[in-house]
């Protein structure tokens, strides 16, 4: 990893990659639902995060069908959907919030709402009101030849997934499709535990380096699996490039809104720091992403 | 015609179908892909399914030829009974094929989603006779106007999870079962119960509903010496439809008419119009039409029947509806109904609210083509909504209990 980050990366035009490195391949990524509650408390959420240190941000986009989401996601995005948010909404957002902070502003979407506003469409009002590309759940690379054109004709990331049950092949479609990071999921089945998960976490973030090293490239892996302490933040970027965390961010803004989201990111950034104090929550058990 | 329609294979039906599905499902999809791909041209697979078919489901299944309701409507009118099946649909075709497959591929729990309830009781009535474990994902809302199968769910040992996101529906419980399977795929096979999701569900469930059409196709020209003018069948996620539409494919004289679930009507809000009014996108890992907003978010159907109240569409069908080979039409709750009781006063059949859709399709084609010879795919029997049929018709008595 160190060796990764002293040499600059290829694609110089993802400013995502640029901020994992300059984090020392420590990055803490924060997920948020755009316009939950609302659009204001959205953006001041997305800042206050960026305040506290975060390398970058995920914005989720609110669908009806959210196949990959967990209950804390899912019942933020449909309250969202039920006050009546609208796609347009995202693009106010970005606007708001890249007219604010430099922090790489990623944005997670199931792919039915981009499909319909059409891709290139989407892709070039998004490159125009600042984002830094998209994470698409539901778009395997095999599906993507007109996303990724427009990616490349607008100068985004594109982040898959990869999960421990992808075989070799699929790894390497999903290494070099991806600019930006890859998506180091772990799903936590019911009886799985967060050592199990992060043990799978941590066999795949290996694989994907290895793989990445066959096919010459340097793939930063960004791990998101319920994490919710500065802990499990350290945990994670000490063997992967990045932490995700979802699930804890959501709950604490729906809970307490913006001050206590930011007493969350503060502690959760601690986790980031070289040799630091693990903090008092270590033993604490995940909540599902 | 060059290439028969009847031998067409996924993944991609025209632009439908497909495989979009999360990372973590996809190795899942693969494996099971290539395990049907086996089972399809092994004679091992195929003749235990047979026997399955015969001696358990009760295959084939009769036709019958509905003598005072084809005089009252001027048409004949012959029956495809899977009414009659065990479990009280075509379901439990899909389900044991299914089954084999899961058995194959070593999984030891099933779970499906279910609207009405029949795939749900025909899933938990498999995993009883293969001796596995069994979850089924079942909306909300679903689990009270189907409360009885719920509880024949529950009595064949399986865990009825009621769904409370979303719309509350069945597109909601397949959410929740693929939610499932990314956690549990080691040890479970999803046994989606209609001819949609990713490849290889829509190939794979049409093939274990074929016989459906080809004894059908048998029995018609045994009965009446030559091809129906039409076969008609109900369309939610488009099963049965596909089973008994299969065998006629290539015979171009057979019109093919798909009922779908109008709701309140066609010219209202609340419907589950996939094909006539929805718009091409994706849902549940296929591509298809679906009923969506400008967003793309997926918009709520509505049906007085649950096993037609689904957004989405099977993409063979989006597919032969685009070439022309099929066509696709409305029927209300209120003509559904109306069909239900016509055919329960004429014939003492009393079919599950979905078949009733077919049923009134025939009724009305009946007017436009007097004298013709139609099939009708009766998918199930009604035994499950003699409750709604009883609120509907007022025929209940005050103060009864049961919902
Ligand atoms: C009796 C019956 N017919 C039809 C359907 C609709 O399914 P499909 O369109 O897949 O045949 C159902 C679904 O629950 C059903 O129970």
């Amino acid at each position: 990893m160190s060796e990764a980050s002293s040499r600059t990366g290829s694609r110089t035009g993802s400013r995502t990659e640029a901020a994992i490195r300059a984090s020392g391949d420590r990055a803490l990524i924060g997920y948020l639902p755009v316009g939950y509650p609302d659009l204001d408390t959205c953006v001041e959420a997305v800042l206050a995060l960026a305040d506290a240190g975060f390398t970058a941000i995920e914005l989720g986009v609110p669908y009806s069908d959210p196949g990959m989401d967990g209950p804390v996601i899912q019942a933020a995005t449909q309250a969202t959907l039920e006050r009546g948010f609208r796609l347009e909404e995202l693009f106010l957002a970005l606007e708001a919030i890249t007219a604010r902070t430099d922090i790489p502003v990623l944005v997670m979407t199931y792919w039915n709402p981009v499909l319909r506003h059409g891709v290139d469409r989407f892709a070039e009002r998004f490159a125009a009101a600042g984002g830094a590309g998209l994470i698409t759940p539901d778009l395997t690379p095999e599906n993507a030849a007109e996303w990724l054109d427009a990616a490349e004709r607008h100068d985004l990331d594109r982040v898959f997934l990869a999960a421990p049950s992808s075989s070799d092949a699929r790894l390497d479609g999903v290494i070099e499709a991806s600019r930006g990071f890859v998506y180091t999921v772990s799903t936590m089945g019911t009886t799985g535990t967060r050592a199990d998960v992060d043990l799978a976490a941590r066999a795949l973030a290996d694989r994907i380096e290895v793989r990445a090293e066959a096919l010459g490239r340097e793939t930063l892996r960004c791990v998101g699996v319920g994490i919710s302490t500065a802990a499990h933040v350290r945990q994670v970027v000490d063997y992967a490039d990045g932490a995700i965390v979802g699930s804890a961010l959501v709950r604490a803004l729906g809970d307490g809104g913006v001050p206590a989201l930011r007493e969350l990111a503060d502690s959760l950034v601690v986790g980031t720091l070289d040799g630091g104090p693990a903090g008092p929550a270590s033993a604490q058990k995940g909540a599902s992403a | 015609m060059i290439e028969q329609l009847r031998d067409h294979h996924g993944p991609w039906y025209g632009g439908y179908g497909g495989v979009f599905m999360p990372e973590p499902l996809m190795a899942a999809i693969d494996e099971l892909a290539q395990a049907y791909e086996q089972c399809r041209t092994d004679e091992a697979f195929q003749a235990e399914f047979a026997r399955l078919s015969r001696d358990y489901t009760g295959r084939p299944s009769l036709l019958t030829e509905a003598t005072r309701l084809s005089e009252r409507a001027g048409a004949r009118i012959l029956l495809k009974r899977e009414d009659l099946n065990h479990t009280g649909s075509h379901k439990i075709n899909n389900v044991l094929g299914q089954a084999l497959v899961a058995q194959r591929l070593g999984k030891t729990r099933l779970i499906a989603e279910t609207g009405a309830g029949q795939h749900g009781v025909a899933t938990a009535t498999a995993a009883a006779l293969f001796g596995m474990e069994c979850v089924v994902y079942m909306g909300e809302v679903d689990t009270e106007r189907q409360a009885l199968n719920v509880a024949r769910m529950r009595l064949l040992g399986a865990e009825v999870v009621p769904v409370k996101s979303g719309s509350r529906t069945l597109k909601d419980a397949i959410n929740e079962g693929l939610r499932d399977w990314v956690a549990n795929v080691d040890t479970t096979h999803y046994l989606m119960g209609t001819v949609a999701g990713p490849h290889p569900f829509p190939e794979m469930v049409r093939d274990f509903h074929r016989a459906i059409g080809e004894e059908a196709r048998e029995q018609t020209i045994a009965m009446t010496g030559g091809l129906p003018h039409a076969v008609l069948a109900c369309v939610g996620g488009g099963s049965n439809a596909m089973g008994i539409f299969h065998a006629f494919l290539d015979d171009p004289e057979v019109r093919l008419i798909g009922l779908e679930a109008a709701g309140d009507g066609a010219e209202t809000e609340r419907h589950a119009l996939s094909i006539e009014r929805g718009a091409p996108g994706l849902l549940h890992g296929m591509r298809t039409y679906l009923l969506q907003d400008e967003d793309g978010q997926t918009l709520e159907s509505h049906s007085i029947s649950a096993g037609l109240d689904y957004p989405g569409v099977g993409p063979e069908h989006a597919w032969l509806h685009d070439i022309g080979r099929a066509e696709y039409q409305p029927v209300s709750d209120a003509e559904a109904m109306d069909a239900f009781l016509a055919l329960t006063r004429a014939e003492g059949i009393i079919p599950a609210i979905e078949s009733a859709h077919a049923v009134a399709g025939a009724l009305r084609l009946a007017k436009e083509q007097p004298g013709a010879t139609l099939v009708v795919s009766l998918s199930g029997r009604g035994d499950k909504d003699v409750a709604t049929a009883g609120r509907w018709f007022d025929m209940l008595d005050e103060g009864a209990q049961q919902t």
